[in-house]
């Protein structure tokens, strides 16, 4: 394996300094390394990192892979490809698959793809109700002693609804130091619902999809959890009402996470009125008060992390009306860019910030272990290398991803990963995949 | 602009009137005795005035005829807008009223009335308006001024004042009722008013 | 103009006036032999409608036709299964085909939008209805029915009763009527009007009788029975207590006031019979008014080079 002199490079914002990775680890960390003073048979490569921050490899606690089943959208290795391309080093993989990863064998296939591919460590998500039907409990025993070793669960997509259920899985991960990821959305109040409910949507003549039947879940699910002991994560939290709901949560004692999407940080439902299924997404985009009650939920720790929620579609399932199309938006590539936009640069978290949201503690809570650990000497060589001077406007059809159905299209943003590291084996290099 | 041989008794600006008021009173007199002339009386007889301005001269007609026959003529308008040949050479133009009198033009002489014949487009396409009205007897025209150029052969059969014009002159009618005066003038832009 | 209408918020209150003033004159063309005029001879209309309605279309293909356009209807059952695939793979054909323009009719809110702006055609498309959004040409017949029995529509008070949560008939009416001046009272229980509507240009009721007597165009939505089933209303009998139109209710509006309803209507829920065939209900003539409505919209964006440029105002 190639070892990487990676000089005079920014850790978190730090002063340069450099960074040797060798041997799937950090080996040295300080200033004058160079490549002479490195015994090493492997060849040496140096990356003159001026101007650049080195974070630790991110951590994606919600992505969409779609393999089994929907390769035509996505496949483990395309999506791993868009995340090494986004700096992750690790993703979780939601169970929403088809077939549904509710068993040993299904969570362990996603698992060993992921290895396979190389890019980045696919953590598979187990479902919570066998085929997300929301009537019983899948095996969540066997999919934590599988090879998968499974610890977040999650039937995101769908809502664990029944109240019975979410409190018997809610206790029953606590055998094996589990978490069950809620997907907060009240069925009867969404049905067939379409955008946020408010002024606009009366306008617009689109089913409104109220913030109550996100806030009234997460409030059951944390008394819960509390009720029984165990800890919650909540998936993807929209609304200004559901931020304080967690932040009293917390307040108490509770174990309760929660994390926030890069496009309810940035985007209102206000793009809905182009009627472009690019901005339909479940939650669906909320108003100027809801993000901004993201942004400093997410400041303030409220909000525990960033997860991507990366859901690729088919072209024909975004390219017709809006009642028709799917839900979703990809977000691998651009997640640390929104971060740095809506966050850094606007001066609400510095860069061990980041760190923290999208690194450290996302590991924490899916209990992963090689992941997510600050750079320093002995750590796994799980590096990302960023240019935050950067600009770059977003290109649909240069996405990594197999689909194309990015919001952000013609944006501009901040920012660009040159190089990222998984174990210390280059992923991506000078911006591309290796 | 080549300034045309002004009237010493015209402004620049406005043009060389040619026309005042007492002389369209005349000539409108005169159009509406050579009417009745021609048609030997007042009977059957439907004036259809082109909007803008063909509908005050056809309703002062109207009012002559009256005032020497003792009788009504019936009188109307004909808008032409969705029937001109340049139709689709322009943005789509508002329509004007049409109001065709309740006895109808069947078996009738239509006189139409305009103020300027010029190429004879706007009467060709009233002809064919006409047409998917019903079927006159005759069809006549009493123009206010025939200023030549033709480019179809249409002629008028009353005219008010002949009046030789080169092609980059215009010829501004202007009548009580739509404007604030009785004046024809002549100006020297380019762009062609009338029929 | 614009090149679609797409909403009755497309229209400035001078184009909207240039409407109402176009039909005038068209609607004098159903009093003539030859019904047609040649405007819009060569150009294609086509009638692109995914939900069933025969009325609808049928006032779009007359209208076309006595513009001597020709017309192509295109009838196609949109579920939502059938997805958007329906949508675009048929606006390409009709592109390949050479519309001029394209009547829409959707069971989805935003599909003309989609349509429009989506570069599938490059004809103008003309929402006929979409999903429970907008139908502008609606209200623009029902705003000409207004005009033709009460002047100009500054200040007058219009009240709308009936469903407007799932109205988009109610949408394009408070829209249109604002832009012309008039102001607008929805009248509706409140599970039947969408949340935000503090943030329209219109006044909320849930009382009628208090309404009526200060209205000067009463105008019934069609209340489907099955908005039972979604818990809006209890019973049927309930709500036409409460909501609908009968004879009683009806002596208390003032001389002038007309009633309207856009129709199918549900007799005996939102309107009783006596009403409805009432010197009072012009819903018949909204119909005939709906043809030289149409006319005057395909005309004014399809006669021309380009859309008509407004100008002046309405007479009185």
């Amino acid at each position: 394996m190639t070892t990487y002199l990676v000089k005079n490079v920014s850790v978190l914002g730090a002063e340069p300094t450099d960074l040797l990775l060798a041997d799937g680890v950090v080996k040295e960390m300080g200033p004058g390394l160079s490549a002479e003073s490195v015994s090493s048979v492997e060849p040496v490569e140096t990356i003159d990192a001026s101007g650049l921050i080195a974070l630790p490899g991110l951590v994606d606690l919600h992505t969409h892979l779609r393999e089994p089943g929907r390769e035509d959208a996505e496949t483990v290795e395309s999506g791993t490809r868009a995340a090494a391309l986004g700096g992750f080093t690790a993703v979780h993989a939601m169970a929403n698959t088809e077939p549904v990863a509710d068993t040993a064998g299904v969570v362990e296939q996603v698992w060993r793809l992921g290895r396979e591919a190389g890019y980045c460590d696919v953590y598979p998500v187990g479902a919570v109700t066998v085929g997300l039907a929301g009537e019983r409990l899948a095996e969540l025993g066997a999919m934590a002693d599988s090879a998968a070793r499974v610890r977040v669960f999650s039937d995101d997509g769908k809502c664990v609804s029944d109240a019975v259920l979410m409190r018997r899985a809610l206790e029953y991960v606590k055998a094996f130091d589990g978490v069950v990821a809620q997907h907060a959305q009240e069925p009867r109040l969404t049905e067939d619902a379409q955008m946020n409910e408010g002024e606009l949507s009366g306008r617009l003549g689109l089913a409104g999809w109220p913030a109550v039947a996100e806030e009234a879940i997460i409030a059951r699910d944390c008394l819960l959890a509390a009720h029984v002991g165990s800890r919650l994560h909540v998936c993807h939290v929209s609304t200004a009402g559901s931020v304080e709901i967690v932040r009293w949560a917390k307040s108490k004692g509770w174990d309760v996470t929660a994390e926030a999407c890069p496009h309810h940080l940035l985007l209102t439902d206000e793009l809905a009125a182009t009627y472009d299924p690019i901005y339909k997404v479940n939650p669906p985009l909320r108003s100027a008060t809801d993000a901004e009650a993201l942004r400093a939920g997410l400041a303030d720790g409220t909000i525990d992390i960033v997860a991507t929620d990366h859901a690729p579609h088919p072209h024909e399932d975004k390219d017709c009306e809006w009642a028709a199309a799917a839900f979703g938006m990809l977000g691998l590539e651009t997640a640390l860019s929104i971060v740095q936009e809506t966050m850094v640069d606007a001066g609400r978290l510095d860069w061990a910030g980041v760190a923290e949201r999208m690194s450290y503690a996302p590991a924490r809570i899916g209990r992963v272990d090689d992941h997510g650990r600050p750079i320093e000497v002995g750590a796994p060589a799980n590096v990302v290398l960023y240019d935050p001077a950067a600009r770059r406007t977003v290109e649909a059809a240069e996405t990594a991803s197999l689909s194309r159905n990015t919001p952000y299209a013609g944006m501009e943003l901040p920012g660009r990963v040159v190089a990222t590291f998984l174990r210390g084996k280059a992923t991506v290099l000078d911006g591309k995949l290796t | 602009m080549p300034a045309p041989n002004a009237a010493p008794d015209a402004t620049t600006d406005d043009g060389r009137t040619v026309l005042d008021a007492r002389d369209i009173g005349r000539a409108l007199t005169r159009i509406s005795h050579e009417i009745l002339e021609r048609n030997k009386g007042a009977s059957d007889l439907v004036l259809l005035g082109i909007p803008s301005r063909g509908v005050p001269l056809a309703e002062r007609i109207a009012e002559r005829i009256a005032s020497v026959e003792g009788y009504d003529v019936p009188v109307g308008s004909l808008d032409v807008t969705m029937y001109r040949d340049d139709l689709r050479m322009k943005p789509a133009r508002a329509l004007l009223p049409t109001q065709i009198p309740s006895g109808g033009i069947d078996g009738r002489t239509v006189v139409l009335v305009d103020d300027v014949l010029f190429s004879g487009r706007t009467i060709r396409a009233a002809l064919d308006a006409l047409n998917d009205i019903g079927r006159p007897k005759a069809v006549r025209l009493a123009v206010l001024v025939d200023r030549g150029h033709r480019e179809l052969p249409i002629r008028a059969d009353f005219v008010g004042k002949n009046l030789p014009t080169s092609l980059v002159e215009r010829v501004r009618v202007r009548l009580q009722g739509v404007d604030d005066v009785d004046a024809v003038t002549i100006l020297g832009s380019t762009e062609g008013e009338g029929a | 103009m614009k090149r679609h209408l797409l909403s009755a918020a497309d229209l400035s209150r001078d184009d909207a006036e240039l409407v109402l003033k176009t039909a005038e004159e068209l609607r004098s063309l159903a009093d003539r032999p030859i019904k047609k005029l040649p405007a819009l001879r060569g150009r294609t209309v086509v009638n692109l409608f995914f939900e069933d309605s025969t009325r609808t279309r049928i006032s779009f293909e007359a209208a076309a036709k006595r513009l001597s356009a020709d017309v192509i209807n295109f009838a196609a059952k949109g579920s939502s299964l059938s997805k958007g695939e329906s949508l675009k793979d048929t606006a390409l054909t009709l592109e390949a085909m050479g519309a001029d323009a394209v009547v829409v009719r959707h069971s989805a809110s935003g599909a003309p939008h989609r349509l429009a702006n989506s570069g599938w055609v490059r004809s103008s498309v003309v929402n006929a209805g979409d999903g429970t959004h907008e139908h502008p040409t609606q209200a623009l017949l029902d705003a000409f029915t207004m005009w033709r029995h009460l002047g100009s529509l500054d200040g007058r008070r219009v009240a709308i009763v009936g469903d407007v949560l799932h109205s988009r008939v109610a949408r394009s009416n408070a829209l249109l009527l604002r832009t012309l001046g008039a102001e607008v009272t929805l009248v509706s229980p409140p599970t039947l009007l969408p949340v935000g509507i503090e943030g329209w240009p219109v006044e909320t009721s849930y009382d009628l009788d208090a309404v009526l007597p200060k209205a000067d165009v009463v105008m019934m939505l069609r209340v489907q029975r099955e908005r039972m089933h979604g818990g809006f209303f209890p019973t049927a009998r309930e709500y036409s207590r409460r909501y609908g139109l009968d004879g009683r209710r009806m002596a208390t509006l003032q001389d002038h006031t007309i009633v309207m309803h856009p129709g199918p209507m549900v007799r005996g829920m939102e309107i009783t019979a006596d009403v409805a065939d009432s010197d009072r209900s012009v819903i018949v003539e909204q119909v005939t008014n709906g043809v030289a409505v149409r006319m005057a919209v395909l005309y004014l964006l399809l006669g021309g080079s380009q859309p008509a440029v407004s100008t002046e105002g309405l007479p009185e």
